[in-house]
């Protein structure tokens, strides 16, 4: 019985509290997120609104409530795109030729000099700015993590006995690569998932902030933070709970990236 | 060593060749044409045909890529669809505005993660090292906009210490331009900061398992006398590395502080292009941006070389 690290516990409890707090939203909030009430607007924490309420007399916490959906929902897939692509790429590139992996690991490289935020941008140059594309950008951005971490596994999967015996016994690369190498590298993908979940939480907020990611009027966390900024002197606390909340998503999917490390590798433990 | 260095060169410029095919095509694949997309879509296509064949965009793509290709080494960006004004001069005035903020924030960065990495390092059994441990995770999970944000309603709105945004060049008022300074690079180095400092105690942790330090320890040197004098050099090729790749994140984390604190750099204009739907400009904004990049990464792996004596004997 392996002895449970922090870290996994509290990234574990943080991410499923928000994870808690999503699917809650879906059948219960104080108040509807985005109903617009002229006259409740920027009041202040109070019992009936615990968050306070917005420019708009929206309810702060309803849309932080709402706004962990759309925190979610672009993680996932966001993390999706990326480990559908760079997990078959990370596999490909230890199982072919030296030089073949060469340009694989190359061009991955390369991919590397386009940052998400620029990415989403340049996508919402090109086809508008929206959900989607920053999603897809997100996603295509976090290849190059996944095929990396992915390759240096399936490497070392690759010298093991076992799939010596396969190949000579005659087994095709295809079915070594599902039978054998996917299977022994998913602790790998779990942990890559979980550490790009945070960075995919970062960048929708940020393109949020800038007017790239989620439109209104579905709530974002990123966007509550933008639209804030105009109140920074009068009410600055509709900037600290969209913040607070997007801090700490990021910390717990980080943690639990972490908790999984170590999990996964025992010898790692001490270094963290 | 030479053949490493011409090797690294190659793939810099490789890298660079393809990046800008791959900038080029991604603009030219719009769905709208540029021209329809300048003029707006009540423009004649008469007025449409004559911007096509003014800007030449009437040509084949390969023509028009090698005619911008070879614009950009020359140093000329092209003239904007929109303002018709030379892109050129405009990003070099940015440029400089966002380089002052990038290495502010990464004076800052490493001001911050050196030593505390070090101690964390070094105490990592303790207390202390715990807490600094739980600090820079927390400060890991901070994006910059953010903690440019909180930097105002702390500074700015409660104490009025520092302004909230604004920007003077230095040569015009060097006080103002200071101060003004002072808040941005502060929350791109805080949070930079703090995700180098984990990587700054892992070296350092890994330098205290050598053998060569147990040694020092055992010639009678206190634990952070022998780190000063043996640790630190083997520590830095690691960090150097993942300097490198930060000075990228901060260059695009820069796009986003300016606009939390209005300051006129490269990401402001960047992202006005885009609601101008400028589309040269941010072509020629995000080349400007992927060779910043490529070239830090070629930098670090020049530095990489000169810093661990093993690869240069290597090959």
């Amino acid at each position: 019985m392996k002895r449970l690290n922090p870290s996994l516990v509290a990234g574990g409890v943080i991410v499923g509290v928000i994870v808690l707090m999503a699917l809650v939203s879906f059948v219960w909030t104080p108040y509807d997120a985005t109903l617009v009430t002229p006259a409740s607007r920027l009041l202040k924490p109070s019992w009936s609104h615990w968050f306070g309420t917005d420019k708009f007399g929206r309810d702060v916490l309803s849309q932080i409530m709402v706004g962990s959906r759309t925190t979610l929902f672009v993680g996932v897939v966001a993390v999706g795109v990326a480990a559908v692509i760079g997990v078959p790429l990370g596999i490909l590139a230890a199982m072919v030729r030296r030089w073949s992996s060469e340009v694989i690991m190359r061009a991955n490289d390369l991919l590397l000099a386009f940052p998400a935020l620029l990415l989403a941008i340049m996508f919402g140059a090109v086809f508008g700015a929206s959900t989607l594309t920053a999603m897809v950008a997100i996603g295509i951005a976090s290849v190059p993590g996944f095929a990396r971490v992915i390759r240096s596994g399936a490497l070392q999967v690759m010298r093991t006995e076992y799939v010596l015996a396969a190949r000579a016994a005659g087994r095709r690369p295809w079915p070594i690569a599902v039978r054998h190498v996917l299977p022994n590298v998913t602790s790998l993908i779990t942990v890559q998932a979980s550490v790009s979940f945070a960075i995919a939480v970062l960048a929708e907020a940020a393109l949020s902030f800038l007017g790239y990611g989620t439109p209104p009027p579905t709530p974002s966390w990123g966007r509550m933070l933008q639209e804030s900024q105009e109140f920074l002197f009068s009410a600055p606390r509709l900037a600290i709970f969209p913040g607070v909340a997007i801090a700490i998503a990021v910390l717990g999917f980080n943690l639990l990236g972490d908790g999984l490390r170590d999990r996964f590798d025992p010898k790692l433990e001490d270094r963290r | 060593m030479i053949l490493r260095l011409i090797e690294r060169a190659a793939v810099f410029l490789v890298s660079l060749a393809v990046s800008s095919v791959l900038v080029f095509a991604f603009m030219a694949v719009l769905p709208g044409d540029p021209a329809r997309v300048a003029l707006g879509v009540n423009a004649s296509d008469q007025a449409v045909a004559e911007l096509r064949r003014q800007f030449g965009l009437d040509r084949p793509l390969p023509t028009q890529y090698f005619d911008w290709l070879g614009g950009l080494l020359h140093g000329d960006l092209g003239t904007s669809y929109v303002s018709k004004v030379a892109i050129g001069p405009q990003v070099f005035d940015r440029l400089q505005v966002t380089l002052w903020l990038v290495v502010a924030g990464m004076v800052i960065a490493l001001v911050v993660a050196v030593p505390a990495g070090t101690v964390m390092a070094a105490r990592h059994r303790k207390v202390s090292g715990f807490a600094l441990s739980a600090v820079s995770q927390v400060g890991v999970a901070v994006p910059a906009f953010l903690a440019g944000i909180l930097l105002i309603v702390v500074f700015a709105v409660k104490l009025g210490w520092l302004p909230a945004n604004g920007w003077t060049p230095p040569a015009q008022d060097p006080g103002m331009f200071l101060k003004q300074l002072i808040l941005p690079a502060l929350s791109l180095g805080l949070v930079q900061g703090a995700v180098l400092t984990r990587y700054v105690r892992s070296a350092v942790l890994d330098v205290l398992r050598e053998d060569y330090l147990r040694t020092a320890r055992a010639k009678g040197l206190r634990p952070f006398q022998a780190l000063w004098r043996h640790g630190l050099r083997n520590a830095a090729v690691p960090v150097v590395t993942v300097l490198g790749l930060q000075l990228a994140t901060l260059l695009i984390g820069a796009v986003v502080v300016e606009r939390v604190f209005v300051i006129p750099g490269l990401g402001s204009l960047l992202l006005d292009g885009v609601s101008n739907r400028d589309l040269l400009l941010v072509q020629d904004v995000v080349m400007v941006l992927v060779l910043a990049v490529l070239l830090v990464n070629f930098i670090v792996d020049l530095l990489y070389v000169a810093l661990d004596p093993r690869l240069r004997t290597a090959s």
